[in-house]
């Protein structure tokens, strides 16, 4: 408390009154710090556990790196299913996600857009757990027959080779991932559309330009670098997301894109949560090291996007 | 053509909220029709009637007739579109669309309905359009650079570019100058004097020397009363209003102002 | 001034009378292609013998050409493309609602069915098959979340005011500031492998414990108290604050009495909905508290039960072929009793926020 008395106060803070309760202030001002102190240690914790833990995984192979020859390799497929199964949750709700924010912010009325906004709210408030489950035992019968059509119509593209045998596949997964990273998407997008500036959609509208037209004029021109964050921080969701993907995939840990096979990549999180209650030893430290990885992608991809915000917000 | 406009019993409402009551009134063709009145009477918001960009705000409705050249804006069966296409806007706030260049600023409506473009019959547009709002000998050499990068009242002018190039028959001006130093206040008042040979303009005005100065007409609003609606005071020939008003609410206004 | 007179402005032709009447379709036109589309793909669905999908999909497609297409032969191609993006527009918001309803309603079908009197009140100790309930995964999901409620919630507040009050711009409060907007991505299975290392390093390996859980929630409750709380305080107008300082109150109890009461709404609001976020995760409650099929009320002593952790284990469990079905009843009806406990929140966040701040409240 005694280090930064000069740094805390700014010169243009109202200046409280001094003397008659130095000691209230000193004591409510230490707590408040502390609290941001205890802040820092607690994440400084996070990152040297997950560092120091991870350091033995270093040596494991085989039996302990889950039949892997080494712990690159272990990682690697899993690394490939998680970016994997994020990249197609985002590239199914970043266009609804755009639609939905586009419907509440210019299309609907204020009245039903307030309303239509808390719904996709609720879309959020669903626990991962349970999204899980509705993947596994409801929409993975829904997605069979669609999966068939397509093994068998289109099987020649690489991504719907088949062949099919379950619906509990990496595209499944995906599709609730996607559910799951729409709210997101959908809030960030609204609040970047919101913050067009009336007169730039008017000046659009007043030369005659049809509500699209103006959208395209007006709108997105302005919104380009928060929609990319806002995509930024939904695929951070989606990369660390655990228990829809666990619940839904039947994974066996393969490096493929065919999306509808009963071969499927697993995930890192899911991975780690599947494994975890047989894990002990070395075979811990493997999967703390999976973590690690886990948190550094989703540290960048997060960063990534906070910056292009604020950077955004810096110039608009 | 430029078109003469005819304003009959005109309500205009934000939700439930009358904004401006009986409104009634002929905007002559070639001519400089001028709104004064206190902030707050809704000159801003019989204006944006007049093109349907009232409309525009979630809630706003008009009640009553507005006819241009023998055409009633309101009926079911007009486009806005097409009205706001044919009755062009110039803002209080000069609102040049940031990501563009100065050309494609001036060029943003015509795009709309001609997708391709000859180069050099787009070039002429920008040209012509930026000649008649008195801004080509500025610009000339930066046509490609960000219209942001302009001074305020070259913004505005290039917004008046922007609505002249599509060849509109009524250009509407929300205190076009409120926002402008003086020389460039003075810069757009020349060339409302020039326009007008080509185009009916409306304007609003706070300022009343610049009404007397520009304007062949002027409507003085004025609210009935503390939360009543607003309502159109005196429609007369400016000559007259700011000499020997009908009203003496009109003369109690002017006075005031310039006492 | 440059004048530039010999020019004339683009004066518009004067013989021209240009029409501000256009064809246009009528304002229930949507309405009735809509009627229309779906209408022929369900004849000929049912004719053919499609599933509900394929009708819904055939007549979505049917619609997607039709409009436009019938706007661009009236009102022409850009009224047409207009359409066109509009009935995208709407269709995605169709397509985004779709998954909230379908889970509701499979969550209430399937779910609803589980739920008796024994379903609250008993646990899984002894139950093999039917029978049984989630009473003592209820109480370990209250006791997880309230610890970590009652860790998370008053150091997110005093840090949120630490930056707010007393830090503003210098450098600790800009590395905390990038610090919390790092936590607030962390994954949640990260946040469960944290609190394992840590108490694996203190009690050994094979530790369970719901405290642990509850340290792992906290790590990802705690960037949201800050973040909502943060908000709240920067609403408070400086004026309130130099006005108490102005009749001599000191700094910590203008804070107290003047700065929270002011955003008290906002600030319980905002805690409100970390309670309800984290209140459904899952992962590190898997890894940390484990799971058990007797009731255990000490957080500080071996696994415990919580409903999200039950959920999962219930669904996965496998084992017999005549008990998955009451595994999976289970599960559904702990779903059911979860999303209820998580919308409450929601719910009771929404009237907090506008009961109290009716000046700050959007
Ligand atoms: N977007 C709006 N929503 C609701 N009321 C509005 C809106 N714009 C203006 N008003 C109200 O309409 C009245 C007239 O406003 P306006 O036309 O802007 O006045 P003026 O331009 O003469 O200053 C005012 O009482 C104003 O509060
Ligand atoms: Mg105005």
């Amino acid at each position: 408390m005694s280090t930064t008395e000069t740094e805390r106060t700014p010169p243009r803070e109202p200046e409280a009154p001094r003397g008659v309760s130095r000691r209230g202030d000193t004591i409510f001002a230490g707590l408040a710090k502390g609290s941001g102190l205890f802040i820092m240690l607690a994440l400084a914790g996070v990152a040297l556990f997950l560092v120091l833990q991870s350091l033995p995984a270093i040596g494991a192979s085989g039996e302990n790196a889950y039949g892997a020859d080494n712990i690159v390799l272990y990682i690697w497929p899993l690394l490939f299913g998680t970016v994997l199964a994020a990249i197609i949750a985002l590239v199914i709700a970043t266009p609804l996600a755009i639609g939905v924010a586009l419907v509440i912010s210019v299309y609907a009325p204020r009245r039903i857009a307030r309303l239509l906004g808390y719904l996709i709210d609720l879309l959020a408030a669903v626990p991962s757990v349970v999204y899980g489950l509705w993947g596994r035992e409801t929409l993975q019968s829904w997605v069979f027959p669609i999966y068939q059509w397509l093994a068998d119509n289109l099987g020649w593209i690489p991504l719907f080779a088949g062949p099919v045998t379950t619906g509990r596949t990496i595209l499944t997964a995906g599709i609730v991932l996607a559910v799951m990273a729409l709210p997101i998407i959908t809030a960030l997008c609204r609040e970047v559309f919101a913050q067009t500036p009336t007169m730039h959609k008017e000046a659009a509208l007043a030369l005659g330009a049809t509500r699209w037209e103006m959208i395209k004029m007006a709108v997105f021109p302005y919104s380009r670098s928060g929609v990319t964050s806002a995509i930024l921080l939904g695929l951070g969701r989606a990369l660390g997301e655990t228990m829809a993907v666990a619940l839904v995939l039947s994974a066996s840990g393969v490096i493929t894109i065919n999306l509808i096979s009963s071969q499927n990549p697993s995930t890192i999180a899911a991975s780690i949560a599947l494994n975890y209650a047989n894990a002990s030893g070395i075979k811990t430290n493997v999967l703390i090291a999976g973590g690690l990885v886990l948190f550094v992608v989703t540290f960048a991809v997060n960063f990534l996007g906070r910056w292009l915000a604020a950077r955004g917000q810096a110039k608009g | 053509m430029a078109k003469s406009i005819d304003i009959s019993d005109v309500n205009i409402y934000y939700g439930d909220f009358l904004a401006v009551q009986g409104v009634n009134m002929t905007v002559k063709a070639r001519q400089v029709t001028a709104f004064i009145g206190p902030s707050g009477c809704g000159k801003s918001t019989v204006l944006r009637t007049l093109n349907r960009m009232h409309e525009v705000i979630p809630g706003a409705r008009v009640e009553g007739k507005v006819v241009v050249d023998g055409q009633s804006l309101y009926d079911p069966s007009v486009d806005p579109v097409a009205v706001r296409r044919q009755i062009g806007m110039v803002f209080q706030r000069p609102n040049p669309f940031p990501t563009m260049s100065i050309y494609d600023n001036v060029l943003a409506g015509n795009k709309l309905n001609a997708k391709k473009m000859k180069k050099d019959e787009a070039d002429s547009i920008v040209e012509k359009s930026l000649k008649g709002a008195n801004l080509w000998n500025e610009v000339k050499d930066r046509l490609a650079k960000p219209g942001m990068g302009l001074s305020g009242g070259q913004q505005q002018r290039l917004c008046i570019a922007r609505a002249i190039a599509v060849e509109p028959q009524v250009l509407l001006m929300d205190e076009p100058c409120s926002a402008l130093d003086p020389i460039s206040t003075s810069a757009i008042e020349d060339l409302i004097h020039e326009l007008k040979s080509d185009y009916t303009i409306v304007i609003v005005t706070h300022n009343m020397q610049q009404a007397a100065r520009v304007s062949d007409e002027t409507g003085f609003f004025n609210l009935k009363a503390t939360g009543e609606p607003g309502q159109l005071v005196e429609f007369n020939s400016t000559t007259k209003m700011f000499s020997n008003p009908d009203e003496p609410a009109t003369e109690a206004y002017i006075s005031g102002r310039f006492g | 001034m440059a004048q530039t007179t010999q020019t004339r402005p683009p004066g518009p032709d004067d013989t021209a009378s240009v029409p501000l009447t256009k064809p246009q379709l009528p304002g229930w036109a949507p309405a009735l292609a809509a009627v229309v589309a779906f209408g022929a793909a369900a004849l000929v669905g049912l004719l053919l013998g499609w599933g509900v999908v394929g009708i819904v999909a055939v007549g979505w497609i049917l619609l997607l050409i039709g409009l436009p297409a019938w706007s661009t032969a009236v009102e022409g191609s850009r009224k047409g493309t207009d359409r066109l993006v509009g009935t995208v527009v709407w269709s995605t918001l169709a397509l985004a609602l779709l998954p909230l309803i379908a889970v509701l309603w499979e969550v209430i079908s399937r779910g609803a069915p589980a739920l008796n009197a024994t379903f609250f009140t008993a646990s899984q100790s002894g139950v093999l098959g039917a029978g049984g309930g989630i009473y003592h995964a209820i109480m370990g999901t209250l006791i997880v979340t309230l610890i970590a409620t009652v860790i998370s919630v008053p150091i997110g507040i005093m840090a949120a005011i630490y930056l707010v009050e007393y830090g503003k711009k210098n450098r600790l409060s800009q590395v905390l500031t990038f610090l919390i907007d790092v936590m607030t991505g962390i994954p949640s299975i990260v946040a469960g492998l944290f609190a394992l290392a840590l108490f694996t390093l203190i009690f050994g390996p094979g530790v369970r414990m719901a405290v642990g859980g509850s340290i792992a929630l906290s790590v990802l409750m705690i960037p949201i108290v800050v973040r909502s709380t943060e908000e709240m305080l920067k609403l408070v107008p400086d004026e309130l604050r130099e006005g108490a300082y102005a009749l001599g109150v000191p700094k910590w109890r203008t804070i107290v009495k003047v700065v929270l009461p002011t955003a008290l709404g906002g600030i319980v609001t905002g805690a409100t909905l970390a309670v309800a976020r984290v209140a459904g995760e899952t992962a590190p409650l898997l890894l940390i508290v484990g799971t058990f099929r007797a009731t255990n009320f000490n957080p500080f002593d071996g696994a415990m039960a919580t409903l999200p952790v039950l959920i999962f284990s219930e669904a996965t469990r496998g084992g017999l072929q005549e008990y998955i079905p009451f595994q999976l009843e289970r599960a559904w009806g702990a779903a059911l009793v979860l999303i209820i406990i998580v919308m409450a929140l929601n719910l009771l966040a929404r009237v907090v926020g506008s009961y109290f701040s009716p000046k700050t409240g959007r």
